[in-house]
């Protein structure tokens, strides 16, 4: 082996001191056959005798060198060096191609890089710093009998811990948020609750101090500690060396920092950079006072497993579903119907993973239409290029080269090529990595966090793709030269037709295939500018104009419940007062919002249950006025007044298709309903309005007074028509003068609010828009480069017909039409591909077809613009052909 | 006289080269080429300037070092020298060739 190494490494030496060695093989060899001559002579033979003699018995000198040469370097890799300089100087000789092909890759492949960064960043390793993530899988509560996941309860995850022996951790978490005064404003930051082994199963130490001990996740608000992240730690405690021990208010409660995690951890949630972490048994603390950690029927944890070194997910899957089986069996009242479910990271269903996911799937399949448009864009240019040096291909053939050889030189320039390309395509996914984040409005105040990730995986397979599409592009010209007849290709190269047959096929289509694919992203654009168009336009069920919304936080503020009610009662008196202002109404959650909402197990009198089924319905904590000030007609009854208060009976408002579906069409008023075991009075019915986005279906939903069901973190709208600066100065006076210390959130509009939720289309619009511009772009490129070619070797066929009478608008309409026709037969392949494929996007669409006629209608006028501008060019030159000179030739 | 001459086998070169090198001392490639002419009294067909490859891979592997000298007739040549790796190549490949012919030798006669 060591012997093997030795050799290698001088053979490697020897390819760079080729000169020296050469000269010394000569002066060895020269002082050899001195030497035999030498002998010769005075063995008696004459001068020429003996110089004949010596050669004659050393051998061919010239096969000898050759011989020697071989064994002392590498010969692949000196060929292979030959070509690479060759080919360096063929593509300096035509920077005009060079740079045309160069860019087309670069924007291919860098487009593809930075999807595969998201991909990677946001889908597959989400998590930095946490060990072993390809074992873990994000764990989701199901329900019979209705879609969608749930979350688990504490009690549930505690029983599945002890009892499965596949998984080797549990881990509780969820997201919860903080309000941190910096002067006047708040600030939400987000934090995570989680179970005392979360920083052991995920393998991240902190920096300083220690995680969770065991233990310290149980009691009820029994161990107010925290650890802090890295960049809380450096801003707000100015990186302090001696933090530990100290304390930061929490939600109102000061809590003990015991640890602080490292630099670039941010937590197990996709989107957030999470600021602190807290143990479960602060639970109460972060939830508005619900203690939950003994409530088997309160779901609230999203967690994730991590396997046991080979587990599959499905083992643990059937291990999970077993335990749950049994829980169902055991407690019936709480978990009926209720069963676990593994999910991968990248399918998470509770953070952004899930919802990004199919954004991203269409994200991928756009640059991979790019990337290939790019290549075929470049594989025409070889094509050119491979024919105009057919002359020299032809001499080489003729030479003796063989064709194996030639075939090698092709393929070197194409790698050539695609290596330049990555490493540009490399420095475009770089800029490229954060820009997801930049289509993605911040939620609640709180900036997302949505990176990309360049790590080694990501590199090696956008290298891979760049490769392996460069060389498939590249073998097109390699292979077609290698069929080059010696006799044929000497002949004159200027006799084609316009149009004609043979090679031209293989460009034309490419230049086909490019035309569909730029049609099939045109028309997804299309649809989509017009569904955000829809979006905006459409009513959502209540105004978007003239309402204004904010958030107060008092439970952060240390309020207890008594007197946020004092205090939200008396600032809606302040507000309403206010001149402009219509209305004012606290609700727990206003629609569009990125929280969520309640949703509780219900039963209905008289509506009969299916077994095995617990029909849950989400509900909104409304204060008195809130369908009034939020524009959501009612349908019959009343809405809530301030007497719907603690002392009085319990009621609710439902909307249509809640009545509808339990009440079968008689009018609820007055009919029961009961709520996680509480039975209210239906005392009205509201219009069905859209909840959470605009792409949901009417489903059921109720009401019930904030009074009654109280949260002193809360949303206050305001109806009026005044401006939000105006308003939100007025706002904070009024409440510094019920309490200096307690600051708003965030003011916006509803438009705004709702403008939010639109950012999966608008990022659709955005990839697909600039996407699509770049492809029409490369495609009519080719285009233009198949026509101008197919001008320049048919001159002598443009000359003759100009000869014999054809005017100028004739050779036009004849150059013209042939590009149409190419682009014709594109529109109508990408509209046969789009009829298929546009239904992708129907996660997106609002109120738009897949097929909509208007977006394949435009997408075909603006082919058509686009392929005429890219003709005329070539259309014009052969106008201009001199019909003396190219018949001349 | 040309037919009883003999191909010299691929590898048994090597074997004929370091032998050269070990009894005879430093040599030029000439020098070496003129001994297994002698030795072999003439009956080794050998294309002399097939030695240089065999130079070179002797040389690669660390069983033999060069380095430019002056002849006895004051000419500039390349001197060839025995390492101690090429020594221990030297004996095993001896000690090989031994058992080999004596095998081929013992399965020529018995048959």
């Amino acid at each position: 082996m060591r012997e093997l190494c030795r050799v290698l490494i001088r053979r490697v030496a020897a390819v760079f001191h080729h000169r020296h060695l050469e000269d010394d093989l000569d002066a060895e060899l020269r002082s050899h056959l001195e030497m035999a001559v030498e002998l010769n002579l005075r063995k008696g033979m004459t001068a020429e005798d003996a110089r004949r003699e010596a050669l004659r018995a050393f051998g061919g000198v010239e096969q000898i060198k050759e011989a020697y040469r071989d064994q002392r370097g590498l010969p692949m890799m000196e060929t292979a060096l030959q070509d690479l300089r060759f080919g360096f100087r063929m593509l300096r000789r035509s920077p005009g191609f060079s740079t045309l092909a160069v860019l087309c890759l670069t924007l291919g492949i860098g487009a593809n890089a930075a999807v595969f960064s998201w991909i990677e960043g946001i889908l597959l390793r989400p998590y930095p710093l946490v060990t072993h993530q390809d074992r873990l899988l994000a764990v989701s509560g199901t329900n019979r009998g209705a879609s969608g996941s749930s979350d688990v309860s504490w009690p549930d995850f505690l029983d599945l811990q002890r009892s499965c022996t596949l998984i080797d951790a549990f881990i509780a978490e969820k997201i919860t948020g903080t309000t941190l005064s910096i002067g006047d404003r708040a600030q939400r930051v987000p934090g995570s609750i989680v179970s005392a082994n979360y920083f052991d199963a995920i393998g991240v130490h902190p920096i300083l101090g220690r995680g969770f001990e065991p233990g310290e996740d149980s009691g009820r608000n029994a161990h107010p500690v925290t650890v802090i992240s890295h960049q809380m730690w450096r801003e707000r405690f100015n990186g302090d060396p001696a933090i530990l021990g100290k304390t930061q208010i929490l939600n109102g409660l000061p809590h003990t920092i015991v640890g602080v995690a490292p630099e670039g951890f941010y937590g197990t949630f996709v989107g957030y950079a999470f600021q602190f972490w807290v143990p479960a048994s602060m639970q109460a603390q972060f939830d508005a006072g619900l203690y939950k950690l003994e409530d088997r029927g309160a779901r609230w944890i999203e967690g994730f497993v991590r396997l046991k070194p080979g587990v599959t997910p499905e083992q643990a899957q059937a291990e999970i579903s077993a335990v749950a089986k049994r829980l169902e069996t055991d407690y019936p009242e709480t978990n009926r119907g209720r069963g676990i479910r593994l999910f991968p990271l990248w399918q998470t269903p509770f953070n952004n993973a899930g919802a990004l996911l199919p954004t991203l799937g269409v994200a991928l399949g756009v640059v991979g239409a790019v990337l290939f448009i790019a290549c075929a864009n470049v594989g025409n240019l070889l094509l050119v290029r491979s024919f105009a040096r057919r002359h020299e291909m032809t001499v080489r053939l003729a030479i003796g080269a063989g064709r194996g050889r030639l075939v090698r030189q092709l393929l070197t320039e194409g790698l050539l090529l695609s290596a330049l390309a990555a490493a540009g395509g490399l420095v475009v996914a770089f800029w490229l990595r954060d820009a997801l984040v930049l289509l993605v409005p911040p939620r609640g105040g709180v900036a997302l966090r949505l990176p990309g990730e360049l790590d080694w995986r990501v590199l090696a397979l956008s290298a891979g793709v760049g490769l392996l599409s460069t060389l498939l592009f590249g073998l097109v010209p390699a292979i077609l030269t290698s069929n080059i007849d010696l006799a044929g290709a000497l002949r004159s190269q200027s006799g084609g037709v316009v149009g004609a047959r043979g090679r031209s096929w293989v460009r034309s289509s490419l230049v086909l295939v490019q035309m569909s694919l730029s049609f099939v992203l045109l028309v997804g654009a299309g649809l989509l500018i017009q569904s955000l168009q829809g979006i905006r336009s459409a009513r959502p069920g209540f105004s978007t104009q003239g309402v204004l919304t904010t958030s107060i936080d008092l439970f952060t503020a240390g309020y207890d419940a008594q007197r946020a009610k004092n205090f939200q009662d008396e600032l809606v008196d302040r507000v309403q007062a206010l001149a402009g202002v219509e209305s004012a109404a606290f609700s727990r959650m206003t629609p569009f919002s990125y929280r969520n909402y309640s949703s509780a197990p219900i039963a209905v009198e008289g509506y009969e249950t299916p077994p095995d089924q617990q029909p849950t319905a989400e509900y909104n904590e409304v204060g008195p006025g809130y369908l009034a000030t939020m524009g959501i007609p009612l349908l019959s009854g009343r809405e809530f007044t301030r007497s719907d208060n603690e002392t009085a009976r319990l009621v609710a408002v439902v909307n249509e298709p809640m009545a509808a579906e339990y009440w079968r069409g008689e009018d609820p008023v007055g009919k029961r309903l009961q709520v996680k075991g509480r039975w209210m009075q239906v005392v009205g019915v509201a219009r069905v309005s859209k909840y959470r986005n605009f792409l949901e279906t009417p489903k059921p939903f109720f009401y019930v007074p904030l009074r009654q069901n109280f949260s002193s973190q809360a949303g206050l709208n305001i109806r009026t028509p005044q401006s939000r600066g105006a308003m939100a100065s007025a706002l904070v006076r009024e409440i510094h003068a019920l309490d200096p210390g307690v600051a708003p959130q965030e003011i916006i509009t509803m438009r705004e609010q709702v403008d939010r939720s639109t950012s999966s289309q608008r990022i659709g619009v955005a990839l697909l828009g600039v996407f699509g511009g770049l492809a029409l772009l490369l495609a009519a490129i080719g285009l233009y480069g198949v026509m101008s070619y197919a001008v320049s070797q048919s001159t002598r066929e443009l000359g003759l017909r100009m000869a014999l009478g054809a005017r100028a608008s004739d050779l036009l309409r004849l150059v013209m039409s042939r590009g149409l026709a190419l682009t014709g037969g594109g529109v109508v392949l990408g509209a046969a591909a789009a009829l298929g494929s546009t239904r992708l996007l129907g996660y997106l669409l609002y109120n738009v077809s897949p097929r909509d006629p208007l977006a394949f209608g435009s997408a075909s006028v603006v082919m058509m613009i686009a392929s005429l501008a890219a003709c005329f060019l070539p259309a014009w030159r052969a106008t201009r052909t001199d019909p003396v000179r190219a018949l001349r030739h | 006289m040309r037919s009883s001459r003999t191909e010299v086998l691929q590898g048994t070169l090597d074997l004929l080269v370091l032998k050269t090198l070990d009894s005879m001392g430093p040599m030029h490639g000439f020098g070496i080429a003129a001994r297994i002419r002698q030795v072999s009294e003439d009956l080794l067909q050998l294309n002399q300037g097939t030695l240089y490859p065999a130079l070179l891979r002797l040389e690669q592997r660390g069983w033999i070092v060069s380095r430019w000298g002056v002849s006895e007739n004051n000419r500039r040549a390349k001197y060839y020298s025995l390492t101690r790796a090429g020594r221990k190549q030297l004996a095993e490949e001896a000690e090989s060739w031994d058992r080999m012919s004596a095998v081929i030798n013992r399965v020529l006669r018995t048959s």
